[in-house]
């Protein structure tokens, strides 16, 4: 592993192994237990493959009763969980530990309820994201969040990930859009959050689950809402001659007070990869490209076309085209959906970023990118959610090159730095991970983060589930107990008291 | 008896760490305007965060507005407003339902009381448009937690963990909201004489249409008459908002009708008189009757909610609408809260919660306010608690006894 530093193994868990083993399969009988190294390849790591582990043991429940036996065995027994739905984690969220159980939830594949006057599905965490689609498509419905994996990608993994999608800045992300979840603590209580109807009484356990990245419970039920699929959607190709034109065009877009259902920006060597591989008809000579796509009633999208595209040209759009129908539409997606392949193309080996920045800062990022860039001597294509500022650098580098790997990383790092730097975010969507672990405190003290570690004390004290994950390093939870108060000093001498 | 009244964030952690060395619980309030709702507490001090006001960031373009906790929503909203956009969920105000005066409320208390409205269907409560805050916790100590972008995954989501922890989690100083456009016009639907069972159906038929319904309510035949000044009195009336930019919206209005037809006969109520309409909704105008009659707000699965108050009203006089296409229920009961019987029902009729928003003192001291939460659960938020506010020295008891 490239300079990742993961809890020590322990030892006197790796001499129980056969015993862990016996006990997990008189839990989850028949296939459910996979111990040979050759099987457990597959799972030796998850969408950042530059890190792979082959965990202790990988144990496929098949039952809530199973994932709360198995859990308060390993609690009991002091043996640390890994949860994983489908491993597309692309942060290294369900990259195994050499000491740790691999619990993988792929066979909780059924969709429970389908409820169409409340618009919501009951479904286990295994249903694939685009699963749930297909499920209540033909009643006209759809579930908004769609991350590009989701083909692939389970709804389980998006509660740990708090998914988002192309459409997030009108449809939300995954915490606006579940309703209820069925958890399994590390102690194996069961207990449920939310359900069909909305909003829950007490702390907002739901929303401190949602993007928690399988540190503080194991889901076995998810109730999401379902929406009517809009009627129409239609799109503009934009090209600008300046990054800077661009972003100008979608901060008026926005103080129009249209919020399009998807906007996207690509820079030059993303256009030039992705129009070299799918041939959308981009225009090659724009250093800025904007995918904008407004969906609703037709009436609607039609009084917003011709409203964008004003707005475009008088931001000194270079060009500007309108699809005319379905086919058009996604054949202005197909480029920037192919961008990661396309750049995947002209280099052996890309690493992919996921800053959030404010908007506005853009053409600052970008400038501080090309600077990185030389002073690496990397190149970087960038696709960025322009609607709310997700930004995908990609960092084209080779593998078999020594040191290459280390230095698009120490690459990716400075682009992190720089995009808290300007008030944005080390991660918008793909999760701190392994990945951004180590740099979390560019964006947080230690009095933050303890703060956050002390949320995990509460769902998990001994800090079983996923070890090594989001934190740089997890203190004990009776260290963090401690009060440090400064006392006998009453502040305020001067203001009023009553 | 003291009151603080910090100026500064420091000064905040300073009141904090003095109660702390005191062993002096506090209560934590902006304005007071929240006061008569929860449990009543029984501090001697209190941390008064009016005076700690002002917004810090607000940058139309990106959507995004920080202030100070203190900072009363009355003045976010005009700000937002004079720049065409606002908080699109649409926070209530309790004022008139608690006869106090209204738009008295402040942003710390918003999110803490995770308000929401009419629009809950569609855009959620405070809990979704909250982006970061800063926090000083029951241990002194001053937390950041997410940022000022709508799309951020670093670290837990304590943002959210604040809302609705009714202050006893920590005090949050300043707070990063999501502010979206206001719509440019709205009209409502009016379907008249509906059952509340038929309403339910009509409801859930037109949120599960493609005419985006922005909220849908129901006001029986009683309660009906009580709002906009009695301009629908006589028959129920069921409510469909839709909001947005003109051409749709008529586009969809017409859409809608058809598909309501055989439901009822359909009027329109235009933009001016449907947002003064939806306001009276929000702010539950029909029991703001100047009594302590206790009110329950109930959230159940809409297809559920109208069987709730049927079963009601055959053991006692309750008056009751529905907003959130019926799974928010508004009941009022004549005499007792009726606490059992309430929770009784909404756990036979597919689950939920309910909060006792109105009740005198002492029926509120008795009674649990929050709906009682299964005892793994319990314990979790009870250690939840414990990690922010060891000592539980902030709004002890404000929700539930012991948290």
């Amino acid at each position: 592993m490239s300079g990742l530093l993961m809890p020590k193994a322990d030892d006197a868990t790796m001499a129980r192994r056969e015993a862990i083993i016996a006990a997990l399969k008189t839990i989850v009988p028949g296939e459910g237990v996979v111990d040979a190294t050759n099987a457990m390849r597959v799972f030796e790591s998850d969408a950042l493959t530059a890190y792979r582990q082959l965990p202790l043991v990988v144990v496929l429940p098949q039952t809530v009763a199973q994932v709360s036996q198995v859990l308060k065995y390993c609690h009991e027994n002091n043996v640390k969980v890994v949860p994983r739905g489908s491993g597309t984690s692309l942060s290294g969220g369900a990259l195994p530990l050499e000491d740790a159980v691999l619990l993988v939830m792929s066979r909780f594949n059924q969709i429970l309820e389908i409820d169409y006057p409340n618009r919501v599905a009951v479904v286990q965490p295994g249903v694939t994201n685009l699963g749930i689609t297909k499920a209540v498509e033909h009643e006209g419905f759809y579930y908004a969040p769609d991350p590009s994996s989701q083909i692939a990608c389970s709804i389980g993994g998006n509660v740990a990930e708090n998914s988002g999608g192309v459409h997030c800045l009108k449809y939300g992300l995954t915490a606006n859009n579940v309703l209820g979840l069925e958890m399994v603590l590390i102690s194996g209580e069961v207990i449920r959050l939310g359900g069909k109807h909305l909003d829950t009484e007490g702390y907002d356990l739901l929303g401190l689950m949602t993007g928690s990245e399988g540190l503080l419970g194991v889901v076995t039920e998810v109730t999401v809402r379902i929406l009517q699929k809009p009627t129409t959607a239609r799109a503009l190709m934009v090209g600008f001659p300046t990054s800077e034109q661009a972003g100008k065009c979608v901060a008026d877009i926005i103080a129009a007070g249209i919020i399009p259902g998807g906007m996207e920006m690509m820079d030059r060597p993303a256009i030039h990869a992705a129009e070299d591989f799918v041939h959308a008809g981009y225009p090659l000579e724009v250093e800025a490209l904007l995918i904008i796509e407004l969906d609703g009633p037709s009436v609607e999208v039609d009084h917003l076309i011709n409203m964008v595209e004003t707005i475009a040209r008088e931001n000194g759009a270079s060009t500007c085209v309108v699809s005319q129908n379905e086919e058009e539409r996604m054949v202005f997606w197909a480029g920037r959906k192919a961008a990661f392949p396309a750049v995947g193309r002209i280099s052996p080996d890309y690493l992919c970023m996921d800053g959030t920045i404010p908007r506005k800062e853009l053409p600052k990022v970008l400038a501080g990118m090309r600077r990185l860039s030389e002073t690496y001597g990397l190149r970087v294509a960038n696709v960025f959610h322009a609607g709310d500022g997700n930004l995908h650098p990609l960092i084209l580098y080779d593998a078999n090159v020594p040191e290459e790997l280390a230095k698009a990383e120490a690459f990716g790092a400075d682009i992190l730095r720089l995009c808290v730097e300007v008030g944005g975010v080390l991660t918008g969507e793909h999760g701190v991970g392994v990945e951004k672990r180590d740099l979390m405190p560019v964006m947080f003290n230690d009095v933050d983060l303890n703060q956050q570690i002390r949320v995990k004390c509460a769902f998990d004290e001994k800090h079983l589930l996923n070890p090594g994950k989001v934190f740089p390093q997890l203190h004990r939870c009776a260290e963090l107990g401690r009060m440090h108060v400064h006392r006998g000093k009453l502040p305020f001498p001067d203001i009023p008291r009553f | 008896m003291t009151i603080f009244s910090p100026q500064t964030e420091g000064e905040i952690v300073d009141a904090v760490q003095w109660a702390l060395s005191e062993n002096a619980p506090v209560e934590v309030i902006g304005h007071g305007s929240k006061r008569l709702l929860g449990r009543p507490l029984q501090t001697e001090h209190t941390i008064a965060l009016s005076s700690y006001s002002g917004v810090t960031l607000y940058e139309p373009d990106e959507l995004v507005l920080s202030a100070k906790a203190g900072t009363p929503i009355a003045e976010l909203e005009s700000l937002l407003a004079a720049n065409g956009q606002a908080f699109q969920f649409e926070p209530m105000d309790y004022g008139p339902l608690l006869a106090q005066p209204s738009g008295k409320g402040s942003l710390g208390g918003l999110l803490a009381t995770n308000l929401c409205g009419p629009r809950r269907l569609k855009y959620g409560s405070a809990r979704d448009h909250v982006l970061g805050v800063r926090v000083v916790s029951g241990r002194g100590e001053l937390f950041k937690s997410g940022g000022r972008v709508v799309k951020n995954v670093t670290g837990y989501d304590l943002s959210k963990g604040m809302a609705s922890s009714w202050g006893t989690l920590g005090i949050a100083t300043e707070i990063t909201v999501k502010v979206l456009p206001a719509p440019e016009t709205e009209t409502t639907l009016v379907v008249r004489g509906l059952t509340d069972d038929e309403a339910a159906r009509a409801m859930a038929m037109a949120m599960g249409s493609s005419g985006e319904v922005a909220s849908a309510a129901h006001l029986p035949a009683n309660v009906a008459p009580r709002v906009i000044e009695g301009q629908l009195t006589g028959e129920a009336a069921t409510l469909l908002r839709l909001e947005g930019f003109a051409p749709s919206v008529n586009d969809r209005a017409i859409m809608l009708k058809g598909l309501l037809a055989s439901a009822g006969t359909i009027h329109e109520i235009s933009r001016k008189t449907s947002r003064r309409l939806w306001r009276e909704v929000r702010d539950v105008i029909p029991f703001a009757d100047g009594t302590e009659r206790p009110v329950w707000r109930v959230s159940m699965v809409p297809m559920e909610a109208y069987k709730l108050v049927a079963s009601l009203r055959m053991g006692a006089a309750v008056d009751a609408f529905y907003d959130w296409q019926g799974g928010l229920v508004w009941l009022r009961m004549e005499g007792e809260p009726e606490a059992e019987a309430v929770r009784a029902l909404i756990r036979k009729y597919g689950g939920g919660h309910a909060t006792l928003v109105r009740a005198s003192v002492s029926v509120r001291a008795a009674l649990p306010v929050f709906e009682p939460q299964p005892a793994p659960l319990a314990a979790l938020s009870k250690r939840l608690k414990q990690q922010f506010d060891p000592s539980g020295i902030l709004n002890p008891g404000r929700m539930v006894a012991g948290v």
